[in-house]
């Protein structure tokens, strides 16, 4: 979830932070309001013009590096490709025969259903500590806000460096989470083998969400007036009873949006995974599956372009769903 | 009480950070150890050496550089790019604008594996498979439309009796955004820059991708996991690969905090 910065931004982030106030715009105001109205019926139709060109680049921008790449997956996913026409670029036009054939796969359902462990319970673990933690930083005591300045390291650290770290902690003969559960008495793990390989990298990428949680959750906490808990704790509300009756239910909106921003970032999740187990056993999501017929190594031996534009697509139109009920959630809330 | 209460607050979340960045101790701690006692798994680095980042200097110069290149590379086209269309959308009638945001939305949900694959094979029949203009290019996609919606938001909040001022003095709209807007919106051109260098400087899926047999061509992310192959894993050098990896991230948190928080939250949360 590297980039999961982006999303969120909607709207907050004004100039008052942090541009300078112009101290002389009270003044101007006053000056320009009656010109306002003269010079943008003069500029009028112009300015439409200028508009297009200011957003032209953009526009231009999306159609060739989003747009075209997501028609060529798409085409690829409904060719029949292999290395050599991949070359040539003369594959015969399959329709949804590849689509048939990967879901058809003995291990399709497979692969769908651990996707859907590693997200759901990814998401959910963030989440729970995302939350005990930002209304635990909610305190004002000494080094609160150092300390929850730290906590965003995991995030923004590049995923190659937790990867590898993680894949040495896990390491069966002397990594550091053996030496951790030894403590408890349990015996050591093969925590990257076949079978507890979602285990594992379903717990790093716990590690790297909780910091995305808590930042959001912790604002959205911030929003809620602090006057509602001074008067529910007048009336005699402890702290257990003002967090489900007043910070649960106004934080829904928050809880929503993070949850599922955190569902959509997950469900693409690469790179945690294969760093650390190449999508081998039960690791394997739809996105690394996808990687790795395209792009060889791994599980698959040989190079399918067109099952892993097929399979990357269902991964699209998953997403792309819950995208949908986002923006929909999103645009409530803006009313 | 209150203030033992407070200690005790401050102890627990010294504890928590602590086991939240022990991950990041570890990798520190066994960059430093020496070969032979790496697997002894010690909690201080008591074997210290600095041998693997000599390594470093000796085998991964040639990434760092790539890596820096791309990062100012999709800073530099991410900006210009973003920063216009932030002003169109903020402050210009543009015709279907909220359709635009709504595709910036949209577009950032897209899967990156479905993007590889898509240029994979664009650059393929073009001819710019391990490039570092088709890195950039890619990586940018990362940046781009979080960036015209940060500025977009930004540009919103800049009053618009300084622009018509600009406008009324014979300003164009040009100029009006290059001398008046951009200047004002600094702190949002800041923090643009700052996630999509890290953002392109952390980048794996684009690079072991589109720049797999690029050779000194490729960035740092591959250099690391260029180890990982290897039938003889080299922790250390490994490690303190990963370590100097980690540095632009640890800039950017200490002399740019304020910036990266107003990114993080920035519309995480409306009002």
């Amino acid at each position: 979830m590297s980039n999961a910065a982006g999303v969120v931004t909607s709207k907050v982030l004004t100039p008052k932070g942090g541009a300078p106030a112009d101290p002389r715009g009270t003044r101007q105001r006053r000056h320009g309001q009656g010109a306002r109205g003269r010079v943008s019926r003069a500029l009028g139709r112009r300015t439409t013009w200028v508009a297009i060109a200011f957003v032209a680049p953009v526009v231009v921008y999306l159609v060739a590096f989003y747009a075209y790449p997501l028609v060529q997956n798409t085409a690829m996913s409904m060719h029949r490709y292999d290395r050599a026409s991949f070359v040539t670029g003369d594959a015969p036009f399959v329709g949804f025969d590849v689509f048939g054939e990967v879901i058809g796969q003995a291990r399709f359902w497979r692969v769908v259903g651990q996707t859907a462990t590693f997200t759901l319970v990814s998401i959910s673990v963030q989440f729970l500590v995302g939350l005990a933690l930002a209304v635990f930083f909610q305190n004002n005591f000494k080094l609160s806000a150092t300390l929850r300045a730290l906590f965003l390291v995991p995030w923004l650290l590049p995923v190659i460096v937790s990867g590898t770290t993680w894949q040495w902690m896990m390491n069966p003969d002397n990594g550091a989470m053996n030496t951790l559960v030894g403590w408890f008495g349990v015996e050591p793990v093969w925590w990257l083998n076949a079978e507890n390989a979602l285990m594992s990298v379903t717990i790093a990428n716990i590690w790297l969400g909780i910091p995305f949680n808590l930042v959001i959750l912790y604002s959205g906490l911030q929003a809620i007036p602090q006057t509602l808990y001074e008067a529910a704790a007048i009336d005699g509300a402890g702290p257990w009873r003002r967090f489900w009756s007043i910070t649960m239910p106004l934080l829904r909106p928050v809880t929503l949006i993070t949850l599922l921003l955190g569902l959509v970032y997950t469900l693409k999740v690469v790179d945690i995974i294969w760093i650390m187990t190449m999508g081998t056993g039960t690791s394997q999501t739809l996105a690394t599956w996808s990687y790795g017929m395209a792009f060889g190594k791994g599980t698959s031996g040989v190079i399918q372009y067109s099952e892993a534009s097929a399979v990357g697509s269902i991964l699209l139109i998953v997403a792309l769903l819950f995208g949908l009920v986002y923006v929909a959630i999103q645009q409530r809330e803006e009313k | 009480m209150a203030r033992a209460w407070n200690a005790w607050k401050t102890t627990l979340a010294l504890g928590l950070t602590a086991i939240m960045l022990f991950p990041i101790y570890w990798m520190v701690n066994v960059s430093f150890t020496a070969r032979e006692s790496i697997r002894k798994s010690q909690l201080f680095p008591f074997d210290f050496t600095t041998e693997h980042y000599g390594v470093v200097l000796n085998e991964q110069l040639p990434f760092l550089t790539t890596s820096f290149v791309v990062g100012i590379g999709a800073v530099l086209l991410t900006l210009a790019i973003a920063a216009p269309a932030g002003y169109g959308l903020a402050k210009l009638p543009v015709p279907g604008g909220r359709y635009l945001s709504f595709v910036l939305i949209v577009a950032q949900m897209i899967p990156a594996v479905v993007m590889a694959l898509g240029f994979y094979s664009i650059y393929n029949r073009l001819g710019i498979l391990n490039t570092i203009p088709g890195l950039i290019l890619a990586d940018s996609t990362l940046a781009v439309p979080f960036a015209v919606m940060l500025f977009t938001a930004f540009m919103r909040g800049v009053p618009n009796e300084l622009l018509d001022a600009a406008q009324i003095d014979g300003a164009s709209a040009w100029r009006t955004f290059r001398s008046v807007l951009m200047p004002i919106s600094r702190n949002a051109a800041i923090t643009v820059a700052l996630f999509t260098f890290l953002w392109a400087w952390s980048d794996f899926l684009f690079a072991s991708t589109l720049d797999r047999e690029g050779g000194a061509l490729r960035p740092i992310t591959l250099g690391i996991y260029s180890y990982i192959g290897a039938q003889n894993q080299e922790w250390g050098p490994m490690m303190a690969t990963a370590v100097v990896a980690s540095i632009p991230t640890a800039v950017l948190l200490i002399v740019a905090q304020k910036y990266m928080a107003a990114g993080v939250t920035a519309g995480a949360v409306k009002d």
